[in-house]
């Protein structure tokens, strides 16, 4: 299993996420710089967290317009499965590749705290590994993590099973108090229609030895390299 | 170009402006929404071209549709040599 990084001027859990795939997971990994237009027969691609452009004028937003995004567009309109987290998932929503859109944290501050989120959905890339309903620890780290989208599309979202993963307690149980920053529905990730591109605010490749704090994030990796050998 | 939020996305920073505001005694301001302003120097034959690419870049750079409206306003003026 090939996973391909892509790197933007200003990512910076672009080595957590290699980490992750190629040292905790012993996957082949490769990083992809963003002006480069080829992601060397990659299996998996994966856009990491960080502040690609300082997050200037809106996150995510020039990222989505680079070079590379191109044919990360090609791969996942030809069914490659695509993982954003973070800053990933806010570029997938600039480029159109998933649905909503990022809004500042409703209590304006960064946030830097551990969250559970549940499983919603195992029929992806990235979840089919986890039994439905699984309560995941993982670490959150945003100041623009409240998803928005207007209520008919959030209703076909729901409708579609396009959530994927929810904000809730570590009993599984979602409610206002365990939404950390505001989103409709207590989002947390969401697929394409397709069910081959996920976006999580949350991030998994931070949560995949218990020596950090949780190894909860591992599934999602393992979910990728078990979608491929099946 | 003026950027602003959709009115129905709820807009944290506007909201803190107008608490801010409570507190400093300005009891008679409604509601602030919190924006941004681009000054887009555009070399154009005409101001309708200018307001096509000036609206052409707010839909596809700085303004997410998805959540954000905008409004452009054009200066025309002439140069030296047109």
């Amino acid at each position: 299993m090939k996973f391909a990084i892509i790197e933007f001027p200003g990512s910076n859990c672009d080595h957590d996420a290699y980490h992750a795939v190629r040292h905790v997971l012993g996957q082949q990994a490769d990083f992809i710089w963003h002006k480069d237009t080829d992601l060397r027969g990659a299996d998996t691609v994966v856009l990491p967290g960080g502040f690609s452009y300082g997050d200037y004028l809106r996150t995510g937003a020039i990222a989505s317009f680079s070079p590379v995004m191109d044919k990360v567009r090609e791969f996942a309109a030809a069914g490659g499965p695509v993982i954003g987290i973070c800053n990933g998932f806010q570029i997938l929503l600039e480029a159109g590749l998933l649905d909503g859109a990022l809004l500042r944290n409703r209590r304006l501050k960064f946030l830097c705290q551990d969250v559970h989120v549940r499983v919603e959905a195992t029929d992806t890339p990235f979840t089919a590994s986890a039994e439905l309903g699984q309560v995941l620890k993982l670490p959150i780290a945003h100041r623009e993590g409240n998803y928005h989208v207007v209520p008919e599309r959030l209703a076909d979202l729901e409708a579609n099973r396009q959530v994927i993963f929810r904000y809730c307690d570590s009993a599984g149980l979602t409610s206002d108090s365990v939404n950390p920053n505001g989103s409709v529905g207590s989002i947390a990730g969401i697929c394409n229609l397709r069910r081959n591109v996920v976006g999580l605010m949350p991030h998994p490749e931070r949560a995949c030895e218990s020596l950090l704090g949780s190894d909860d994030g591992r599934v999602v990796f393992e979910s990728a390299v078990a979608a491929l050998v099946a | 170009m003026f950027v602003t939020l959709k009115p129905s996305v709820f807009d944290p920073q506007g909201q803190t402006i107008l608490d801010a505001l409570s507190s400093l005694g300005y009891e008679s301001v409604r509601d602030v929404r919190q924006g941004k302003f681009f000054e887009l120097d555009v070399v154009a034959d005409s101001a309708q071209e200018a307001m096509t690419i000036s609206t052409e870049i707010a839909d596809k750079l700085l303004a997410n549709t998805v959540i954000e409206g905008y409004r452009v306003e054009v200066d025309a003026k002439r140069e030296e040599g047109d």
